[in-house]
């Protein structure tokens, strides 16, 4: 009969205990940490046309490809003040991540992966003096060229190893945080 | 307060009595069977042995005592014992055959028991004091390990692991959100009194859904009146760090009985031979306490225990995308290599487990007795990444797990024949919280569970014995989660569950799944004897398991392995067919036993690298849960041979064959052909000491399936398609493990000493079942000094 009795008792306190859980809807949650967009803005220093490299990618680590345009060619032997900045469009209104990572800039390094397009040159530094990226100048190649230009975005790597403060990506270690490549042409003008 | 000051007495009485001893051993009749229930009487002290035969009698004081250990139907041993340290007393009886003449008794020569339980020896839970449950339970053969780096190990038995192979502490089964790779058992291997494996689907009484095996752990027990007490301190080379874990035991044969003990682990990184593995450090403080009334024909318990971990996740195996994984790889050696240290930073698991319990006995007339519990576990995990900014401080995942069971357990024995039923019920709810700021990777759910069994068991006649069981279960799962539209176009449950929508938010769904299931399971089992040294037992077992929620409802980048992970709403249940056999010889000098097993399993749930997702973090692989049939077929073998007094000689062999039948290509992540010889050297006369040489041979698994993929890696200014080798398992290993130990008094205190070593020559090796070997090696050399105090 005990028996009988604490398990009633046990089976009150379990439906008791539990019925308080029952219509926990799940709340919506927005990734605050996301990255969906990457755009390079090329702005030609003697004036001209600006090249924007973007890269926007709305359902973040969704299933969805990122959408990737390249809006104008560079111009042989021109020089550019580049900028590369970064957002979080689930957000409204859009979340600026630029402004964390130059926060944060000992922790992060922007690299450009290319071959022959021109010379990258990062004009930006953290607390130690190691570039970041987020601004740079670029000087495109002298004769026309069409290639691949990798843009990636390292978080903790290890600005330190040989290279890395040249922008050489080898031996930067880290885990990338953002990556876009794009289709870019330098033209005669 | 009156009760701390009991302790305090006890404690104080128990440091100031003479030096104590203990004799354990195993009492069986010459046929080879363990008599349950022997009476072993030391002077005044005295004590009964388990239904394996196994007994411990504790506090008995130095010197020279009588021991007479009697049955009834078997001659009564009557020795003479020279307590100076402890004694191991393995008791042969041999049947009194006038009695036997003279009354018509019932031969107890084969054990109703079909089912071969395998126990890990205190020596061995206490050697693996500072490790994990895990680590321990790979000493038996046929149980190997799936590891997320060194402190987060899980048991795989017979090639299977996570939510098929339950843990059942204490009669309760963890709900700990093991069901994922990287969740280890979160339980203190300290406050285990014992640890042994079931293989197969055989325990109907603890759930129908063990198709692996199960791992039964159960408090320490002392039946005489006596206050015991334990303390072991552990330091460790590799992670220089160590342990201390201390335990305090009230025996009694009736009235009160109570247990209490702590733990704590301190470590700082592991090192490989060639670097140090960062971020590897590990913390524990563990505490747990059982009181219980033991009254003439009942017993009321109530226990608590308490388990707090935090985990550091090498920051090396920390990877952003493809690119990352396959310079990882290709690489070799850890990209992140940092000095040493005890800081544990992200990524790293914070862990809490709570477990109460409440328990009844009540024994009734006719033999039988009947069990009544109810358990409450409440499991906090908190996963914590390398994040920006202000989210550095915020987990990436943060799950609160409750759970509430009960159970009624009814057992009755009648001649030849046990009958055992019972009922359990289940109620469970999990909240990931959102704060994370991250889509959670498992969503809020609450589950119910039901649950009856029955199990029969009978001898036919002298040496032949069987045992049937059937259990039916009832689960309902119900969950609340978000899926971005996207995803649930991409898994293709458009216009196929679109019954489990509630709420459109724009680009996300609101969905309410739920599932139903109705699974029966059962088990048949016969034990033959074919002579008083031979045993044969076969088995086989019906097992159902449903998928669990990570299996359903993953969905989204996991961050510690840099992997898209996805669930499937359109899972089916496991069933798993179990056929195996185990061939016992039981004898002085050898001792061999052998289980080939077959387990054919339908709707197998595995996680198999799918496809390549591109993202603005870059290309992700993506991995998800796929269902196939898969036949299991193995052998796990065992052999001692003790050529003469001092030296022992012990082998563990395990090879398991797995084949997905439906794709006609092996199982995945299954471990390797592994062989242990044990080289054990004993002087009883010089403070019981040992030396023991072990190795320890693990082959390459070349049985595996290709699920490799090629990644665009950018160099000079092209994509090159490089190979992300995901599947090649590494080279097989060859280690040697030294132990060794002595006995003395120290002033009151029995005291040992244990000196091991793992990893003798420092050998560099990766195994196939860690998560983490595409990124480490494993870790190096680790001596280890372990001082024991019995008091």
């Amino acid at each position: 009969m005990k028996n009988v009795k604490l398990s009633i008792l046990a089976l009150i306190a379990l439906t008791g205990l539990n019925s308080c859980n029952n219509d926990d809807d799940a709340t919506i949650v927005n990734p605050e940490e996301v990255i969906t967009t990457l755009t390079a803005t090329f702005e030609p220093v003697a004036g001209g046309e600006t090249v924007v490299l973007t890269s926007r990618d709305l359902d973040g680590d969704g299933p969805e490809a990122p959408i990737i345009s390249v809006l104008g060619n560079f111009t042989t032997g021109a020089s550019y003040s580049g900028t590369v900045s970064f957002l979080n469009e689930t957000e409204t209104p859009a979340e600026n991540v630029s402004e964390e990572i130059l926060t944060e800039g000992d922790e992060h390094q922007i690299f450009f992966q290319q071959d022959d397009l021109g010379t990258f040159t990062y004009t930006d530094a953290d607390v130690n003096q190691r570039p970041i990226g987020l601004t740079f100048s670029f000087v495109a190649s002298t004769t026309p060229q069409t290639g691949l230009l990798t843009i990636t975005l390292r978080h903790e790597p290890n600005k330190a190893a040989a290279g890395v403060a040249d922008g050489d990506i080898t031996n930067a270690g880290g885990e990338s945080e953002a990556m876009a490549t794009f289709e870019v042409s330098v033209v005669a003008p | 307060m009156k009760f701390y000051y009991t302790l305090l007495l006890f404690l104080a009485v128990s440091w100031c009595t003479q030096a104590q001893h203990t004799l354990s051993g195993t009492v069986q009749s010459a046929a080879n069977t363990p008599l349950d229930g022997a009476h072993i009487h030391v002077a005044q002290w005295h004590g009964t042995s388990l239904p394996d035969g196994y007994y411990e009698i504790h506090n008995i004081t130095k010197g020279t005592q009588r021991v007479v250990i009697s049955y009834i139907g078997y001659k009564t041993l009557d020795t003479i014992i020279n307590f100076n340290r402890d004694v191991t007393l393995n008791a042969i009886l041999q049947p009194n055959t006038t009695q036997l003449e003279e009354v018509v008794l019932v031969d107890t020569t084969v054990s109703q028991h079909t089912a071969r339980k395998q126990r890990l020896s205190a020596e061995i839970i206490e050697q693996y004091s500072n490790a994990t449950l895990g680590d321990a339970l790979k000493e038996i053969a046929g149980v190997y390990t799936l590891k997320t780096g060194t402190t987060i190990v899980k048991p795989v038995i017979n090639g299977l692991h996570s939510s098929r192979v339950p843990v059942i502490s204490n009669n309760v089964r963890l709900e700990d959100q093991q069901w994922g790779m990287e969740h280890a058992p979160n339980l203190d291997i300290n406050s285990a009194g014992s640890i042994s494996v079931i293989k197969g689907a055989n325990a109907l009484q603890y759930g129908g859904d063990a198709i692996g095996g199960l791992v039964l752990i159960e408090p320490k027990k002392v039946r005489t009146d006596t206050l015991i007490g334990k303390t072991i301190v552990t330091g460790n080379s590799n992670g220089r760090g160590g342990g201390v874990t201390t335990s305090l035991h009230k025996g009694n044969t009736k009235g009160w009985v109570w247990n209490v003990n702590g733990t704590l682990k301190y470590m700082g990184d592991r090192e490989t031979p060639d670097y140090i593995l960062s971020n590897t450090g590990n913390r524990e403080a563990n505490a747990a306490g059982s009181i219980q009334y033991l009254g003439d024909t009942y017993d009321l318990g109530a226990s608590y225990s308490f388990y707090n971990a935090t985990i550091g996740i090498a920051t090396a195996t920390h990877i952003g995308n493809n690119v990352d994984l396959v310079r990882a790889i290709n690489n070799g050696t850890p990209s992140v290599i940092k000095p040493f240290t005890y800081t544990i930073n992200a990524p790293k698991q914070e862990v809490q487990h709570h477990l109460a319990k409440l328990e009844y006995n009540q024994t009734l007339q006719n033999n039988a007795s009947l069990n009544a519990e109810y358990a409450f576990q409440l499991n906090r995990r908190k996963e914590f990444d390398l994040r920006r900014g202000n989210l550095k401080a915020t987990p990436a995942l943060d799950l609160t797990l409750i759970t509430h069971s009960a159970q009624a357990n009814w057992k009755q024995q009648k001649n030849n024949t046990t009958l055992k039923a019972g009922l359990s019920t289940l109620l469970q709810s999990n909240e990931a919280s959102p704060d994370t700021g991250i889509r959670p990777l498992i969503p809020n759910y609450n589950k119910i569970d039901a649950g009856a069994y029955a199990i029969a068991s009978h001898r036919f006649t002298n040496s032949f014995s069987a045992e049937a069981g059937i259990r039916y279960d009832f689960s309902y799962v119900d969950a609340s989660k978000f899926y971005q539209k996207t995803r649930w176009n991409s898994l293709g449950y458009n216009g196929v569950f679109d019954n489990f929508i509630t709420a459109d938010f724009g680009t996300q769904w609101l969905t309410a799944p739920e599932f139903t299931y109705h699974n029966v399971s059962a088990s048949l089992g016969v034990r033959k004897q074919l002579s008083s040294v031979l045993d044969i037992m076969g088995n086989a077992g019906l097992a159902m398991r449903n998928p669990n929620p990570s299996e359903l409802f993953s969905d989204g980048l996991h961050h510690a392995n840099g992997t898209i992970e996805l669930g499937n709403l359109g899972l089916e249940k496991e069933r798993a067919l179990k056929l195996s056999a185990t061939v016992l010889k039981r004898g002085d000098v050898f001792t061999f036993e052998a289980t080939p097993y077959l387990n054919s399993i339908n709707n197998f749930i595995y996680l198999q690298p799918t496809a390549a997702e591109v993202t603005i973090r870059g290309s992700f692989p993506v991995y998800s849960y796929r269902q196939t049939n898969a036949l299991l077929a193995g052998i796990d073998a065992t052999t001692q041979w003790k050529p003469t007094q001092r030296i022992q000689h012990t082998l563990n062999f395990a090879y398991v064959y797995g084949e997905n039948t439906t794709d006609g290509v092996p199982v995945i992540d299954m471990p390797p052909l592994n062989i242990t010889n044990t080289l054990r050297y004993t002087v009883p006369q010089w403070h019981s000491l040992f030396l023991e040489l072990r190795s320890e041979a693990v082959f390459s698994q070349t049985r595996y399936p290709d699920y490799n993929f090629f990644v665009a890696v950018p160099q000079d200014g092209e994509l090159i398609s490089t190979l992300a080798d995901v599947s090649t398992p590494p080279e097989g290993y060859h280690l040697f493990h030294f132990g060794s130990g002595v006995q003395f008094n120290l002033g009151k205190m029995q005291t040992a000493v244990n000196l091991s070593v793992h990893n003798i020559f420092n050998t560099s090796y990766r195994d196939y079942l860690n998560r983490q070997r595409l990124y480490t090696d494993e870790a190096g050399r680790n001596i280890q000094l372990q001082v024991k105090f019995n008091y």
